[in-house]
């Protein structure tokens, strides 16, 4: 008889196998994942504040300073 | 960061809407479809009947297919907030990430185990099992729209939290107030209701194209009626949950309110607009009419603002230049205490820098003192303050008449499938196929009313967009705005692809 491990393996294993429109929707679902994190995190979303500074305090001090900064009137 | 490159706020904040509402495509069809598919389930599961479960698998199906274009699309929202968003990113990350991330882990598991069993677990499972596991499915994705529902919420109306401005961060001082602050809850349960309707609208789509090219029928016939039903109660709920919403934005931001109603000149016993056209030219303190022409229904915008009938409701020149007889402060005042506290901000900073601590500590005790007034001491202009008006308008305009709309068509729909005559109604038919779209329009408007409507504030009244947004080169944010384009549509238009072939196939292809 089966151990609980591999009843659940061969639910997935089988359920995987009987797919049919979910190979193509697990086809985009990965392309789909390497393109936002291998292309569009790693290349044009870096983290600004943990990309430009080293500790959470020069962080800190680069929030403030920018929230510091009075407003530019308008004429 | 006030002297920020504006055309740099303005493309990061269409970059982000844009993210946004493409993400909203998926989510409330994900939301809605997942009930049904649980409606579907226990009936079959009630009756026995096999022609419920093709009805099921068919519609489980379509589920799956939006599901899984949708899925990940707001990781994107993320990834925008620490690039583009830095500043706010920061301030309110501590407050924000975890529980976000919480639910990103539990909506993981909730996938990997229910889906799985709703979707491998047709005759591998008890009957009961299935059917648990697709309601939890639908439970599951609905309560994982939670915290970023509440997040938006907080952003709109900040409770519950403090800033400390040693660290720049807000920081948690009542969780439960942050849940269940009324925004939050109006919020949650407006959008998640409106995913009711949208997919009702969705089921009803389908199954009229089906009555129309006489395939399906009887499936059609089922699915209308279900669908009808969860659709004319969920467009109730979001009627009540909008008029809460409403309520909830005359109490904390009455801008927006008097921006989407047009309403300049605040009165008493305020007339709702039914129908009108906006004056471009209006602005802000000038003597011109608001609307090229308008109706309105006397009286009840000052009884749904304010939940009493004659009542004084505020218009956007009351709120920008202030009303003594109504106490309400004008912006310019505002921008002064503002203006300290931005001040008092500096001081704290340099003094802390020098490790003076008495001066430190006094500036603190000044800038706790104004601190509510924060963001108004970023603004450059009192009619900054002011959001599109046109655009919170039109959106909330386009929304009502199309949430008007829905329970009626929902109402057709069941009288006729009922009296058994729905393939008779050729001109109904046409409407229901055009219903799914026009439930995106209003989704979408809704949206846009919320988001435009709470300009230019990123936290309502501490911090404008643009000190939110990170200075990065223009150019950057344009060639990523493009970029997301492209992905987007090529994805949309995947998803289209599948799932008309899908709808083509029908249940014999499940």
């Amino acid at each position: 008889m089966a151990g609980p491990f591999t009843s659940v393996y061969t639910f997935y294993r089988n359920g995987f196998k009987a797919m049919t429109v979910g190979r193509t929707l697990w086809k985009i679902i990965v392309i789909k994942l390497i393109i936002m994190f291998a292309v569009l995190k790693l290349f044009f979303f870096p983290n600004y504040l943990k990309t430009n500074f080293q500790t959470d305090e020069q962080r800190a001090d680069h929030v403030l300073e920018q929230l510091s900064r009075p407003a530019v009137p308008n004429h | 960061m006030v002297d920020v490159d504006l055309s740099l706020v303005n493309w990061s904040r269409a970059q982000f809407a844009m993210t946004a509402m493409y993400h909203w495509i998926f989510v409330p069809l994900t939301l809605g479809l997942s009930f049904l598919c649980a409606m579907f389930e226990s009936i079959y599961v009630r009756t026995g009947n096999e022609k419920w479960k093709a009805i099921t698998r068919f519609w489980m199906t379509l589920f799956g297919i939006n599901f899984a274009i949708g899925v990940a699309t707001g990781i994107i929202l993320e990834f925008e907030f620490g690039t583009n968003w830095s500043n706010y990113s920061w301030m309110v990350g501590d407050i924000f990430g975890a529980p976000l991330a919480v639910e990103g882990i539990f909506a993981f598991f909730l996938e990997a185990t229910f889906f799985a069993v709703m979707f491998f677990g047709w005759d591998r499972v008890s009957k009961g099992f299935h059917l648990f596991s697709t309601w939890m499915v639908a439970i599951g994705s609905n309560l994982s729209a939670l915290w970023i529902l509440v997040a938006n919420a907080w952003m709109q109306y900040p409770v519950g939290m403090a800033f400390n401005p040693e660290t720049a961060r807000f920081e948690m001082e009542n969780f439960w107030a942050v849940l269940f602050s009324p925004v939050a809850i109006s919020k949650f349960t407006h959008a998640t209701s409106s995913g009711f309707v949208l997919a009702s609208l969705f089921v009803v789509a389908i199954s009229s194209w089906y009555l129309l090219k006489g395939r399906h029928v009887e499936m059609a016939k089922k699915s209308i009626i279900v669908a009808s039903v969860f659709g004319l109660l969920g467009s109730v709920y979001v009627a009540f949950t909008g008029d809460e919403a409403a309520f909830e934005n005359a109490q904390h931001q009455p801008m927006k309110l008097a921006a989407y109603e047009g309403l300049y000149k605040g009165e008493n016993n305020a007339g709702l607009v039914a129908l009108g056209m906006i004056n471009s030219a209006k602005k802000p303190g000038d003597s011109q009419h608001p609307f090229l022409f308008e109706v309105k229904v006397p009286g009840l915008l000052s009884l749904l603002a304010n939940r009493e009938s004659g009542s004084f409701v505020p218009g956007i020149d009351d709120l920008v230049y202030g009303n003594k007889e109504q106490k309400i402060m004008g912006v310019a005042e505002k921008m002064k205490i503002g203006q300290k506290a931005v001040a008092d901000l500096a001081a704290f900073k340099q003094a802390r820098k020098e490790k003076n601590d008495v001066v430190a500590a006094e500036a603190l005790t000044r800038f706790t003192a104004n601190k509510e007034y924060l963001g108004y001491g970023y603004l450059s202009t009192p009619e900054e303050a002011v959001p599109p008006v046109s655009t919170a308008f039109y959106s909330f305009h386009i929304m009502v008449v199309l949430g008007t709309f829905f329970p009626v068509l929902f109402i057709a729909f069941l009288f006729f499938t009922l009296k058994g005559s729905i393939r008779q109604q050729r001109w109904l038919l046409p409407l229901g196929v055009l219903s799914f779209f026009l439930g995106h329009v209003a989704g979408q408007m809704g949206w846009a009313v919320a988001e435009v409507g709470r300009q230019p504030w990123a936290i309502q009244g501490l911090m404008p967009v643009k000190v939110a947004t990170t200075n990065l080169a223009v150019g950057h944010v344009q060639a990523t705005f493009f970029m997301f384009l492209g992905v987007f549509t090529l994805l949309l238009i995947a998803e289209i692809k599948i799932m008309t072939k899908q709808i083509s196939i029908g249940p014999e292809g499940v």
